[in-house]
């Protein structure tokens, strides 16, 4: 690691398994604040596993978690948020038949002082973060569910800004998205980054990230084959790294890696 | 009035093309879909009305319409929230009888006892106790499911046996009856109706009250300066619920006392039976109000309360709402024992309206409650439904059962009208869901 203060989150050793198969095995990877890391492999690689572990959604069987080097305890999505740390699914995971304010605010309600729901207030801040996100975005009053894809990512990172996450995770943010609509997501992404946000992103396509990241994790059937600066490496060098396991001179090899014949 | 309060909430996309009725719509916001049960709703009265040569649509029917739909309009606003959440509970008719059971036994057999015959505490306290069993016994269904992982269908299958039993055994199968004198007043009847002042009373004041709310969101929208409906769009809610409401009122005070029971009133309270009879307004029936006020009560959580944004949260996406850091869990307890409750409300409506507690109280209900449920635009893939439309298709299908009655209509030949509207009603929900993307 060539940076010298302290990463942003640091996972050590991980370990998950699902009825005896060994989804994520001894896995460690780090992130720096307002630096975005890649973590790439197949279907099935364990990628979306491991990061469900940070995000709160799986219970890990062995390794540590450090948010800003202390311990940190995640047993549930709830645990997450305390340490900043938002989540972005692939899966979209916005509450359909609900309107955009509802979902930005869905289990952190604003209230009023007799404890009903403050709409309006919600609607206002709602308006205020989607403006600066998307400002075409005006369909604050129909359920997301008319919304297109873009609109319905755009909401769903709206909602991690509005919490202030210090740790961003995007598991596949562009998956469902048009070619402009993908390129609205790449800008944000680097505004975020510029706010000092750690940022995770999740992919099985190395081109949608490769651009974006300053550095990139491989995973190969639940183990980390390496990281490299994506400086460092070719696009080709680290489809090796996720086809065949192979780590090219530029990355430092983790466990996964495979051993030179 | 509980529609008119929710027209805010407007549920399902609407299309770009902008006529003059598309417009209205919009301004409005109006739920069409809503709009369109109340238009189903007149063509049956209607219909009936003219093939019964004018019996369906007189004071006397009308209220007695609205008596007899109170019991599974509570519950079904209930059903809502459940089915909401994409679980279902077959489990209600079972604990209405159990719960009328106890609160039967608690007042004329249990209470008498401690506190005297005639002690004017004993309703309330029996009313608290079916309450706080229903509670207890929707809740428990509600740990099962949540904690335990048993599918709802299969907790609340189980729930509509094992509470058929109970409610044998707490009298050995026999029907409790007479209930306590106030307590009776839950069930409607001459008794257990506010009278004409009383109801002009209510009807003024839910006016007052509807303005009040049309204001107060206007002004809300104000001062965060959104976009706001159009003013004549305003007057037209304001106008309408407003008209509903003093009509429901007009129509219950044009049913009047049977002219036995007038003269047996006049009689006992010393006053001169006149030429033309005695004139004594019913009102609105006492469960009626209940049944309001419990789908006002029920409105508001669903659309004010965190509680409800969670409701529907989880019917939309479960996942989504678990990774929101929504207890799910805890919710769907809350919701079954929220059930459990007002199946206890209904419990209280219909062994008052029988003066008896009865085992076989609450059969097949659970049916009717989740049509009305589904009926009135609930849907049983989660994430839709209104309190309203709900309480609207409890009317629907009281008004086909009464109407078929009037007709002089076999039981038999009743259930399969019954059955078939509710596969029809579902069929063009379908259709117009389907449209409306």
């Amino acid at each position: 690691m060539t940076d010298q203060h302290t990463p942003l989150v640091e996972m050590r050793n991980i370990s998950i398994s699902f009825g005896g198969i060994h989804a994520v095995e001894n896995a460690s990877i780090d992130l720096f604040p307002g630096e975005v890391v890649a973590l790439l492999g197949h279907n099935g690689a364990g990628k979306s596993t491991l990061i469900k572990i940070l995000s709160g959604a799986y219970r890990r069987d062995a390794g540590d978690i450090l948010i800003n080097g202390e311990p940190a305890e995640i047993r549930n999505p709830r645990d997450a948020k305390h340490y900043g740390i938002e989540t972005i699914y692939q899966t979209l995971a916005v509450a359909d038949n609900v309107d955009a304010a509802a979902n930005l605010y869905l289990g952190r309600e604003l209230q009023t002082p007799w404890g009903t729901l403050d709409d309006v207030a919600m609607e206002a801040n709602a308006r205020e973060v989607m403006g600066r996100l998307n400002p075409n975005f005006k369909r604050f009053k129909e359920p997301v569910k008319a919304l297109s894809g873009g609109q319905r990512q755009s909401v769903a990172i709206a909602r991690a800004i509005l919490f202030d996450a210090r740790i961003l995770i995007m598991d596949e943010p562009t998956a469902a998205l048009g070619p402009q609509e993908t390129a609205q997501v790449g800008d944000l992404i680097k505004q975020l980054k510029r706010e000092g946000i750690g940022i995770f992103l999740i992919s099985h396509d190395i081109h949608d990230v490769f651009d974006l990241a300053d550095r990139v994790f491989v995973m190969k059937n639940g183990q980390v084959v390496g990281h490299a600066r994506t400086q460092d490496v070719t696009k080709d060098e680290v489809l090796g790294m996720i086809i065949l396991g192979k780590c090219p001179p530029g990355a430092t090899p983790g466990p996964g890696a495979m051993v030179a014949a | 009035m509980a529609d008119t309060m929710q027209t805010t909430t407007t549920s399902g996309p609407r299309q770009a093309d902008t006529n003059a009725v598309t417009r209205f719509f919009r301004a409005t916001e109006i739920d069409t879909r809503l709009l369109g049960m109340v238009g189903a709703l007149l063509i049956i009265w209607i219909g009936f009305h003219i093939m019964t040569d004018g019996l369906f649509l007189t004071p006397r029917n009308l209220w007695n319409l609205t008596v007899q739909t109170s019991s599974v309009a509570v519950m079904a606003t209930g059903m809502v929230l459940v089915i909401v959440t994409r679980n279902i509970d077959l489990s209600v008719g079972s604990i209405l009888g159990f719960t009328g059971m106890i609160m039967g036994v608690m007042q004329a057999q249990i209470l008498p006892n401690i506190l005297g015959f005639g002690h004017p505490a004993i309703w309330a306290l029996a009313l608290v106790c079916g309450l706080v069993v229903g509670a207890m016994v929707g809740g428990l269904h509600g740990l099962i499911i949540a904690f335990l992982g048993v599918p709802s269908f299969i907790v609340t299958l189980g729930g509509l046996l094992v509470w058929r039993g109970a409610t044998w055994f707490v009298t050995s199968g026999q029907t409790v009856a007479p209930m306590d004198p106030t307590f009776r007043l839950m069930g409607g009847g001459t008794e257990g109706s506010i009278g004409a002042t009383w109801s002009w009373i209510v009807g003024l004041a839910a006016c007052v009250a509807i303005i009040a709310a049309i204001v107060n969101a206007r002004r809300q929208r104000k001062r965060f300066s959104f976009p706001r409906k159009p003013i004549w769009a305003e007057y037209v809610i304001g106008g309408i619920g407003c008209v509903i409401v003093l009509a429901v009122v007009l129509v219950a005070n044009s049913y009047h006392w049977p002219v036995a029971i007038a003269r047996r009133y006049a009689e006992a309270n010393g006053i001169a039976w006149p030429e033309g009879g005695l004139e004594i307004s019913h009102g609105i029936a006492v469960p009626v109000l209940i049944a309001i006020s419990v789908g006002i009560v029920m409105t508001f959580i669903s659309t004010r309360l965190r509680f409800g944004r969670y409701v529907f949260a989880i019917g939309g996406n479960p996942e989504a709402a678990e990774l929101a850091g929504i207890k799910t869990r805890w919710v769907t307890v809350r919701i079954f024992a929220l059930m459990g409750i007002l199946a206890a409300i209904a419990a209280a409506i219909s062994t008052a309206r029988l003066n008896a507690a009865t085992n076989a109280q609450g059969e097949l209900d659970e049916l009717y409650t989740i049509a009305a449920a589904v009926i009135g635009g609930t849907s049983l893939a989660g994430g839709v439904g209104t309190i309203a439309g709900a309480m609207l298709g409890a009317l629907v299908m009281q008004s086909l059962q009464s109407g078929m009655v009037l007709l002089g209509i076999d039981t038999p030949l009743q259930r399969i009208v019954v059955g078939a509207v509710l596969v029809l009603a579902v069929w063009l929900d379908t259709v117009y869901r389907a449209r409306a993307k």
